[in-house]
């Protein structure tokens, strides 16, 4: 055992973290579905020894820093890692395993879809990796951009003139939203003659908040703020399950990851009160309206992605919340962990909820009586992954909403405890809608498909880490600290 | 006025022009094309913004290639969309969209 751990930290696992996905991609392209079927497993299995190796080696040795090909700052590409992306890129190789297994049998070897399915999904997982690897700014540009236009790719798996045009609107607001951080990114090279994220900050004026504002609104589209939220719903409820796990467990995190890093490293001097204050504003009417929508979804999938749209908001709770010394810590923590326990509680939703669509044979909420019954263990899964988003104990998103409770309390902000606390009541409303309805008595009418094992089970799975982050928070924590911009502990 | 700062106010000129096309219309080719325009006006700000001190900086040229290879895929891909859609549906623009607007 102490072989295996002073080898795992001894490895720099860094590139091991950006080659197999990418090789596996552009072998899945070229050698076709059959192959990338065989290839998907080992991989995946790769990517999440490397993302743990790393996250234990950045615990006990630190922020890791690696040159690209042996070429330094100035002039080559330098990777880093401190806790903060160990910790997203742990998510992003577990959530990616669950998320393969289920696909090796939700697409069957001759599925169409399932050509483009394995080498797509390989580049979305590469490009997110090097986005939370990148440390200069035009570097994430690009990992953006990589990551965006796999993911509108996969959203266009789904045939028909709907999915085509839910792709279209999802391309056609993902590239708004790097062109706006582009110009940022211009701005500041104009201004600074730099574009390294370590040691670079913006001073208090107005080119400062022009290049703000600018970056703001571009990853606040890109990750689907309200009120530019329009194009997630079509998309993530019209992709195929594991599509739309992907979408709404991850690639969102993604930009919200970059904005936390901006606001936090290069903004923190230009920051006012105001600005912090209308994204939480922002946040606010993102949990109201996005369960208020939730509530009148009759598709089930429609539904879980206008939970995604709610959940955004506690994301950006975090902004006003860091903005005064007592309690950033514990909002910085929090918005996190929120993150963190979203990603796994919401892949397990979607998963699951693709095995119930198998089952029933469509969608519409009203007419799932019955599945509780047929599929108890799923109806389970669902409870539980609800638990972690409603945030009761003793799950992930109780400990993200305590944290965040906390730095309200301390900072004195009491308004936005009572956003979480009308937002939690609502997501209970919501998801007890489905749950209630599972549990009723067979329709006379329907007939069940038993859907494969690998479907329910990949997603329990993923139910049970969104159920353990709440039980071993101390040692996420521990590691979220490592290279964190607020250090100090609070009392 | 230096020619740097005047490439850099021309490129937020341009990309103000592709923004307002780009919400303005609402068929995609047009949409696409004041995308391409938007990340022509981001390109000029980056190579020109970063020439104030007299001197050529090298370091933008090489950002801007690769943002044209980004760009040009990212309209490869949108044209391709745009063409299914069209196949699809018959129409250029998004649903709920009128043509006219």
């Amino acid at each position: 055992m102490s072989h295996l751990h002073a080898w795992l930290v001894a490895v720099d696992w860094i590139p091991w973290l950006l080659g197999p996905p990418l090789a596996h991609a552009t072998l899945a392209f070229l050698l076709g579905p059959r192959l990338a079927r065989l290839l998907a497993l080992p991989v995946l299995v790769l990517g999440l020894v490397a993302a743990s190796g790393l996250a234990l080696r950045v615990l006990e040795l630190g922020p890791q820093v690696h040159a690209l090909g042996g070429w330094g700052a100035p002039l080559g590409i330098e990777l880093y890692a401190d806790g903060l992306a160990a910790l997203m890129l742990w998510m992003t190789a577990a959530i990616g395993l669950a998320v393969g297994c289920y696909s090796l049998a939700f697409f069957s070897a001759d599925d169409r879809r399932g050509t483009y399915f394995w080498p797509l999904a390989a580049f979305l997982i590469g490009a997110m990796n090097a986005l939370y690897l990148s440390a200069d700014l035009f570097n994430l540009y690009v990992t953006l951009e990589l990551m965006g236009l796999a993911a509108v790719g996969l959203v266009a798996l789904s045939s028909g003139a709907a999915a085509l045009a839910a792709a279209l609107r999802y391309l056609l607001a993902a590239l708004l939203g790097s062109l706006l951080y582009l110009l940022g990114v211009a701005l500041v090279y104009g201004n600074q003659g730099s574009l390294a994220l370590a040691g670079l900050s913006l001073e208090a004026n107005l080119l400062s908040s022009l290049i703000i504002a600018l970056m703001t609104l571009g990853l606040a589209i890109k990750t689907a703020l309200f009120p530019l939220h329009f194009w997630l719903p079509p998309a993530h409820g019209g992709a195929p399950a594991p599509v739309s796990a992907l979408l709404s467990a991850l690639v969102i995190k993604a930009s919200f990851y970059l904005l936390l890093r901006l606001w936090f490293e290069l903004f923190l001097p230009a920051i006012n009160l105001p600005a912090a204050q209308f994204l939480g504003l922002l946040g606010a009417g993102a949990i109201l309206w996005g369960s208020w929508l939730a509530l009148q979804q009759r598709e089930l999938k429609m539904l879980v992605a206008y939970s995604t749209v709610a959940q955004v908001g506690y994301l950006f709770l975090l902004f006003p919340l860091a903005s005064f010394a007592p309690g950033a810590e514990a909002a910085w923590n929090g918005g996190v962990y929120h993150a963190l326990s979203h990603g796994f509680a919401k892949a397990a939703m979607f998963l699951v909820a693709g095995a119930m669509l198998f089952a029933a044979g469509h969608g519409e909420i009203r007419r799932l009586g019955g599945l509780g019954q047929q599929l108890p263990l799923g109806m389970f899964t669902f409870a539980l992954a609800s638990v972690s988003l409603m945030g009761l104990p003793p799950s992930g998103g109780f400990i993200a909403k305590w944290l965040l409770l906390e730095a309200a309390l301390a900072s004195g902000q009491w308004w936005w405890i009572l956003v979480m606390m009308v937002g939690g009541l609502l997501s209970a409303a919501y998801l007890f809608r489905v749950l209630r309805q599972a549990f009723l008595p067979t329709p006379a009418d329907t007939r069940f498909r038993r859907p494969p094992a690998m479907l329910v089970g990949s997603a329990f799975l993923l139910s049970l880490v969104a159920l353990g982050l709440g039980l071993w928070a101390n040692g996420t924590l521990a590691l979220l600290r490592v290279g964190a911009p607020f250090t100090e502990m609070t009392p | 006025m230096t020619g740097g700062l005047f490439y850099a106010i021309t490129g937020v000129l341009l990309f103000c022009l592709g923004l307002y096309g780009f919400i303005q219309h609402a068929h995609l080719l047009r949409r696409i094309l004041a995308f391409n325009i938007m990340g022509s006006g981001c390109f000029l700000v980056l190579v020109g913004l970063a020439q104030r001190g007299g001197q050529v900086d090298p370091v933008p040229h090489a950002l801007v290639l690769t943002g044209i290879v980004v760009a040009v895929s990212a309209t490869a891909f949108a044209l391709i969309l745009m063409r299914q859609l069209y196949v699809e549906s018959g129409h250029c623009t998004l649903p709920g969209e009128d043509e006219e607007s």
